[in-house]
């Protein structure tokens, strides 16, 4: 981590702890975010993540650490250093779009512009082009209440860019949107920031919106770190248990590492899930040789069939399997574990089907508990 | 499909018309007793009408109703029965199960309010919480029930009556979508629990493909198709279907051969582009040189990053990454071929950059050709 360069590091937060009352709301941590890139910090609600977030807005103090963004100290506790929020340079959009009723589009996205005493001609032809940019051209002399939720989304991220900021914050954007909706402007939304290339911090407790959008994401949990890397990283290869089953479905089975055969591999003993079966799997960060580990296997890495073909294969009866359409979601008890299993609709699976089970050592992982 | 003489619900050349708009068009169907049957489609396809229809709620222009062989309505025979003598129950959308009253008094209002005796209220009330499963819940307050539970207070005060058919409209949708989800499946769950005969309207494809034992598309008043929710999916009659249900890849071209059960289509792909020239199942009774459509999902792709040799699973093309979108068990991925985009998903994650080159194939037996 300290080996990172200072272009890797354009945002730096180091041990930033928040206490609230006697609630150690972030819990000291550290991470860098490379110029231009997209960071997503993903947790349930009180993980600390939206802390940590104003905190770098400057919307509160912070108890310990610094926070610096391109070169330009926000705050630090060390060096007793405080940089008022409206001197941070900093482009948000809430939950709450947050933008003035008796305005127009034209007018809101210009504002921030005009406290800044930018000349007329320019305004007009930089608010022009982030109007173009959020698709909202058409739209430019309406009225924001006669704007749909999508669209006044839409303006309050125009705002948040038109000024060129250093970094744009974005706390749940998206979540008063409905799911359609919602879907769509994550696609958009991750467009827009790629074209602008402004680094971005985003809070969400949705993991399908951490996956879509992000360059990196980090998982919190009370306060701390629990994992940091790209989407795919984070969803094939999570730390422990608690990432695993926060990022996607995963069914998570005890079991007992065998051997580590080679760095990152090994084999594993299954303690639950109908057949005490040992199987070759990746062997995930910390974990060692008789140890007690938590199997991970996505319900799509998990092969079944009608037939034992024989090798390790666990038999198990489909309980339930409901049709999607692109994949068939699927419960298949073995003995008294209940496997979820994502098949693909030509496997054809029924309720009550005798089936056998498959894990492919590529896709299966022992994490920490 | 005809199942006439052991159908619960027959809907015989079924005809209604709102002014000049033929709302309902000459729509026929038999469902099965235990029979959990959804009408599916766009807004305005007349699946709420025919619900309506064999409910009473509207009186047909032509055609004939049965339910358990007995004529409820014909148009040509001036028969009509008004919803309370045609011995069914029903569900509708903004079901409200009243907080105030207990578990018992909610099932048991419809009967008090048609002056049943109270031995009679008491045994069927008791008699349907049963079915439902709620009979130990009776003395309950509706408040104090989970989402599930009150579900089962709406189909149990359906079912009181001790009704031939439930007839279910859009009955959940106005809940929110994780609810939603839950409820399907404990909605269908206790369907086939009580095994009661259901018919269900609703706008919603995944909602029927998860509760349905048959769908029936609808658009403009005619059904589309008739069938098991898999075999709408993978062999959908026509290009409404194969939009509407799922996703479809659907390409324009036209028919040049045929082998066995397959067809050979060219298509077209604009300027500076050879056409493609793919196989597929389908194209039943069509042509040589007729318009055809091509329908393909894009869960039936498989993308190589260069190109394979041979043809691994017949057809193959060539296309360039627009973009992609990770959803951790699916990458979704469009890619540019000539003037289409076409949309793939695939199962394991690729690093795919806009731009980059990549060559797609499919199966023969997983595209179907459809003749309109």
């Amino acid at each position: 981590m300290q080996t990172e360069n200072h272009s890797s590091r354009y945002v730096e937060v180091q041990g930033l702890v928040k206490w609230f009352g006697n609630d150690r709301a972030v819990d000291g941590i550290s991470f860098g975010i490379p110029r231009g890139k997209f960071l997503t910090l993903l947790g349930p609600s009180g993980c600390g993540k939206t802390t940590t977030l104003m905190s770098i807005a400057g919307l509160h103090g912070i108890d310990a650490g610094s926070i610096r963004v391109g070169g330009v100290t926000y705050t630090s506790k060390a060096e007793g250093l405080f940089l008022a929020p409206e001197k941070r340079d900093i482009g948000m959009v809430f939950q709450s779009y947050a933008i003035w009723p008796h305005m127009t589009v034209t007018q809101n996205v210009a504002y921030p512009l005009e406290i800044r005493k930018v000349e007329r001609a320019e305004i007009d032809e930089r608010v022009n082009d982030v109007l173009r940019l959020v698709g909202l051209t058409d739209m430019a002399d309406k009225l924001a209440t006669q704007l749909s939720g999508g669209q006044q989304q839409r303006t309050a991220l125009a705002r948040a860019i038109v000024s060129r900021p250093r970094l744009l914050l974005f706390d749940e954007p998206l979540s008063n949107l409905d799911l359609k909706l919602r879907e769509q402007m994550r696609v958009e939304l991750k467009r827009i920031q790629h074209e602008v290339g402004i680094t971005s911090i985003y809070v969400t407790h949705d993991q399908a919106e951490a996956l879509v959008m992000s360059d990196e994401i980090i998982v919190m949990s009370k306060g701390r770190i629990q994992q940091k890397g790209g989407p795919h990283e984070i969803y094939a290869r999570p730390i422990n248990a608690y990432v695993s089953n926060f990022i996607g479905v995963a069914n998570l089975l005890k079991g007992r590492v065998v051997q580590v055969t080679a760095p990152g591999r090994g084999e594993v003993e299954l303690t639950e899930g109908g057949a005490r079966v040992t199987l070759p799997c990746q062997i995930g960060e910390g974990i060692k040789a008789g140890e007690e580990a938590v199997i991970s296997v996505r319900p799509e890495n998990v092969q079944v069939s009608r037939d034992n073909g024989g090798g390790a294969s666990i038999g198990g009866e489909v309980l339930q399997a409901i049709f999607l359409g692109n994949c068939v979601d699927c419960r298949v008890r073995s003995g008294d574990f209940e496997w979820k299993v994502l098949a693909h609709p030509r496997a054809g699976l029924r309720k009550g089907d005798k089936v056998y089970l498959r894990l492919d050592p590529e896709h299966t992982l022992a994490v920490q508990p | 499909m005809n199942a006439r003489g052991n159908a619960m619900v027959e809907l015989d050349h079924l005809s209604k018309y709102f002014g000049a708009e033929r709302a309902v068009n000459d729509v026929n169907l038999a469902v099965a007793p235990g029979e959990f049957v959804t009408l599916l489609g766009p807004s305005g396809c007349g699946k709420t009408t025919t619900l309506r229809c064999i409910a009473g709620l509207e009186r047909p222009d032509g055609g004939e109703i049965r339910i358990d062989g007995n004529i409820v309505a014909s148009a040509e025979r001036g028969i009509y029965l008004n919803p309370e003598d045609r011995n069914i129950g029903m569900v509708f959308q903004s079901y409200a199960v009243w907080p105030h009253m207990t578990v018992f008094d909610n099932v048991a209002y419809g009967l008090r309010v048609r002056h049943a005796s109270s031995d009679v209220i008491k045994t069927r009330t008791m008699r349907a919480l049963e079915l439902v499963g709620l009979a130990q819940l009776a003395e309950r307050y509706a408040t104090k029930l989970s989402g599930g539970q009150r579900q089962r207070v709406a189909l149990a005060r359906a079912i009181v009556y001790e009704p031939k058919v439930v007839l279910f409209d859009e009955p959940l949708s106005n809940l929110d979508a994780k609810l939603r989800e839950q409820m399907r499946i404990e909605l269908v769950r206790l369907q086939h629990e009580v095994g009661i005969t259901s018919i269900y309207v609703t706008h919603d494809q995944s909602e029927a493909l998860v509760m349905s034992d048959r769908v029936v598309v609808m658009n403009k008043g005619v059904i589309q198709q008739i069938g098991d929710p898999l075999t709408i999916y993978a062999r959908p009659a026509n290009a409404f279907v194969a939009n509407f249900i799922g996703v479809a890849n659907l390409m324009q071209g036209t028919l040049t051969g045929r082998s066995g059960e397959f067809c050979q289509m060219e298509i077209p792909l604009g300027e500076g582009r050879a056409p493609l020239r793919l196989s597929a199942l389908g194209g039943e009774g069509a042509v040589q040189g007729q318009p055809l459509i091509l329908s393909v999902r894009p869960e039936d792709f498989a993308i190589y990053l260069r190109q394979p040799s041979g043809a691994p699973n017949g057809n193959l093309f060539e296309g360039e990454v627009i973009d992609t979108v990770y959803l951790g068990n699916f990458l979704e991925c469009r890619v540019r071929v000539g003037r289409y985009e076409v949309g793939i998903q695939i199962d394991h994650y690729e690093q795919l950059e806009p731009k980059q080159k990549v060559f797609l194939s499919f199966k023969p037996d997983h595209g179907l050709c459809l003749t309109g």
